[in-house]
């Protein structure tokens, strides 16, 4: 089943995969990461269909794509 | 075999003999010697001159190129200067070595294209912004333009640091006979701080920006330790007569060639001059100028300009003897009748 | 279970200084995996510039050099024309190279450096807090244009391909942006033929990549991402506008 990590650490939670996830998949956390921000976390790990769109918009290179 | 020249080319055999790979310059009267030179020489040599589309650029150039460990210089007169020192601020800072060449003009502005030696201060307080300095050369014959062009790039090499050499428009246009003398340099040892690109190990950066608390602080330090040590190693000058001088003439590079005529005329008359020529403006010889500096003697320094060395002079002495000064600016050399009339004055 | 997409080798595994949706760190990462594909990472020596990517040389693991503002192009023809088996390319953003730096811009392309520039167009200095730039649009509100640009005062925003496409030295120019998932892989394929063009031995290459800067921009990331799409772009069509790489 396609999947993606995403470093909590490393996310700024500026909401480009969000948006750029054609199957919704992908939501705030509600906790806040070191740096103060809600990272990005893969809430539909079912619906994930490998795209790599989150990779291709990702500014902090904080997501891998595995398929 | 000695051969007739120009200073200004006599500048490029010896930046030729050192191995250098790269020139790149700017018109700029009177150096323009020296880019027509580098652009027919390294284009036989199978190495590297661009003509740039300015000094800032030329001297960015430079900047490049040494990154990469290679040997680079430019060459400018006064005007240029200004333009480059961005440049050279920054060479100075990520501890590049280089060449830099002004070919003194008068100014200030844009001057006239006659020989000057109004450059000084800013050869030697830095020039540029930040607190640095850089190892200035100052030779008073073709002769000497070959042989410190030669040494220079050891010596940028040596302590990372950009070298000026600091003449002007009559020695880099005048013609003597040079002995070219020195041994082709090649097959230099690898920088372990250039960048070569990343095979086989860690990648490296050249960089000044330094935001973190105290990084900026201790490069600095280590920059004055830098300059403390080439302080204390490399001043290098020449005494004439000083043994038993009562007055010492002090002077570099084309004033010190009058200096010298015009202490030869003051001793057949009985006067015992002497002088005291710096060969290196920083570090500037300030030991021997104090050794010199003994009750009874007085010291007279002679420039090309209003007063610049004379300063420095005045700070080694630190008021122990009187110091005074000749100079002219903007209207071509002192005579050596105005200097011996000078130093009968002082008698 | 493979991994498909991940950090590029010539990435370091660094967390970028960049602003939140940034789009500074998506073209390092296009950069970086362009590098990586056409294997040139240990033959690269970079240049960054002054501006949002001065720290380019702690997010790139290859060699980096530092320049003054506006340098970078002549800097690279240092090292380029004493490296010439190197891959040379410089970073820089509107400002360095096209107000401070344009001379230095024009000369490098017009003598056609075999380099390659990566020019992030993003209308404003970001760096020091979101002043007017040679590229900030007609009315564009800025640090140091509250009313928004007024042409008869600040003039107009330069076409910098355009401007450059009229020089014999330069081989290729292309505009992207980086808006969204399909122009960004677009933007990838601009930047891997520009290095090609280096490659070959073509000439002087330059991607000018439109660019979000949501926090100088008074925005959210996605309404920046929207404001590039719907306005920015009006002023900057994308395309190639030079290519003599098959000539």
């Amino acid at each position: 089943m396609p999947t993606i990590k995403i470093n909590a650490e490393k996310c700024k939670g500026c909401e480009l995969c969000i948006k750029a996830c054609p199957k919704q998949c992908i939501s705030f956390s509600s906790q806040f990461n070191k740096a103060g921000y809600h990272w990005a976390v893969l809430e539909k790990e079912e619906a994930c269909i490998g795209c790599g769109f989150c990779y291709l918009v990702c500014p902090d290179v904080c997501i891998e794509v595995y398929k | 075999m000695k051969i007739l020249m120009k200073g200004n080319i006599a500048l490029c055999e010896g930046a030729v003999a050192a191995g250098i790979d790269a020139y790149f310059g700017y018109p700029i009267t009177p150096q323009n010697e020296v880019p027509a030179y580098f652009s027919k020489k390294m284009v036989e040599l199978n190495k590297v001159f661009v003509q740039a589309e300015s000094e800032i650029a030329a001297a960015n150039m430079v900047l490049g190129a040494a990154a990469t460990g290679k040997r680079t210089m430019t060459s400018t007169s006064s005007p240029g200067m200004s333009l480059k020192q961005e440049a050279i601020s920054y060479m100075a800072a990520l501890q590049l070595p280089a060449l830099i060449v002004n070919v003194q003009r008068g100014g200030p502005g844009l001057g006239n294209i006659s020989g000057s030696q109004a450059d000084y201060f800013q050869a030697v307080k830095g020039g540029g912004h930040g607190d640095y300095r850089l190892i200035v050369l100052a030779p008073n014959s073709a002769q000497e333009m070959y042989e410190f062009a030669y040494d220079s790039f050891d010596l940028a090499e040596k302590y990372r640091i950009p070298v000026l050499i600091l003449t002007d428009g009559m020695i880099g246009q005048m013609m003597e006979p040079v002995e070219l003398n020195k041994t082709p340099k090649k097959d230099f040892i690898e920088k372990d701080w250039a960048l070569t690109a990343c095979k086989g190990r860690e990648p490296r950066s050249i960089k000044s920006l330094l935001m973190r608390d105290g990084v900026l602080e201790k490069h600095n330090i280590n920059l004055q330790e830098k300059y403390k040590l080439i302080s204390q190693n490399e001043v290098q000058y020449e005494t004439y007569n000083t043994d038993n001088a009562e007055i010492i003439v002090i002077a570099y590079g084309i004033s010190s060639r009058i200096a010298k005529s015009a202490v030869k005329l003051a001793r057949q008359e009985g006067i015992k001059a002497g002088l005291l020529r710096p060969k290196t403006l920083w570090p500037f010889p300030s030991e021997i100028i104090k050794s010199l500096a003994k009750d009874g003697t007085k010291l007279l320094v002679a420039e090309l300009s209003h007063g610049q060395m004379v300063e420095d002079v005045r700070l080694a002495v630190n008021g122990k003897v009187p110091v005074e000064f000749i100079g002219k600016a903007g209207g071509g050399v002192l005579s050596e009748q105005d200097l011996l009339n000078k130093i009968k004055n002082l008698k | 279970m493979q991994k498909i997409l991940s950090k590029p080798e010539s990435l370091k595994d660094s967390v970028m200084s960049y602003c939140p949706g940034c789009g500074h760190g998506i073209i390092h990462r296009l950069v970086a995996e362009c590098i990586d594909e056409l294997n040139l990472r240990e033959k690269t020596i970079a240049v960054a510039p002054v501006g949002c990517a001065v720290f380019a040389y702690d997010y790139f693991n290859f060699d980096v050099t530092e320049a003054p503002h506006g340098r970078p192009p002549a800097v690279a023809t240092g090292i380029k024309r004493t490296n010439p088996d190197k891959f040379v390319f410089t970073y820089q953003g509107d400002g360095d190279i096209a107000a401070i730096g344009m001379a230095e811009t024009i000369h490098a392309a017009n003598r056609g450096e075999n380099i390659t520039t990566i020019f992030v167009n993003n209308a404003n200095y970001g760096m020091t807090g979101g002043q007017m730039a040679p590229t900030t649009l007609i009315g564009q509100k800025t640090e140091t244009s509250p009313f928004g640009r007024d042409p008869k005062r600040d003039g107009y925003p330069i076409h910098l391909c355009e401007l450059l496409s009229s020089l014999e030295g330069t081989a290729y120019l292309e505009r992207v942006s980086i808006y969204n998932p399909q122009n960004i892989i677009k933007a990838k394929k601009a930047i891997k033929k520009a290095f090609q063009c280096q490659i070959d031995g073509k000439g002087f290459s330059l991607v000018e990549i439109i660019s979000n800067c949501p926090v100088d921009w008074g925005m959210t990331p996605l309404e920046s991402i929207k404001w590039t799409e719907e306005t920015f772009l009006k002023e900057f069509s994308l395309g190639v506008i030079k290519d003599k790489t098959n000539v």
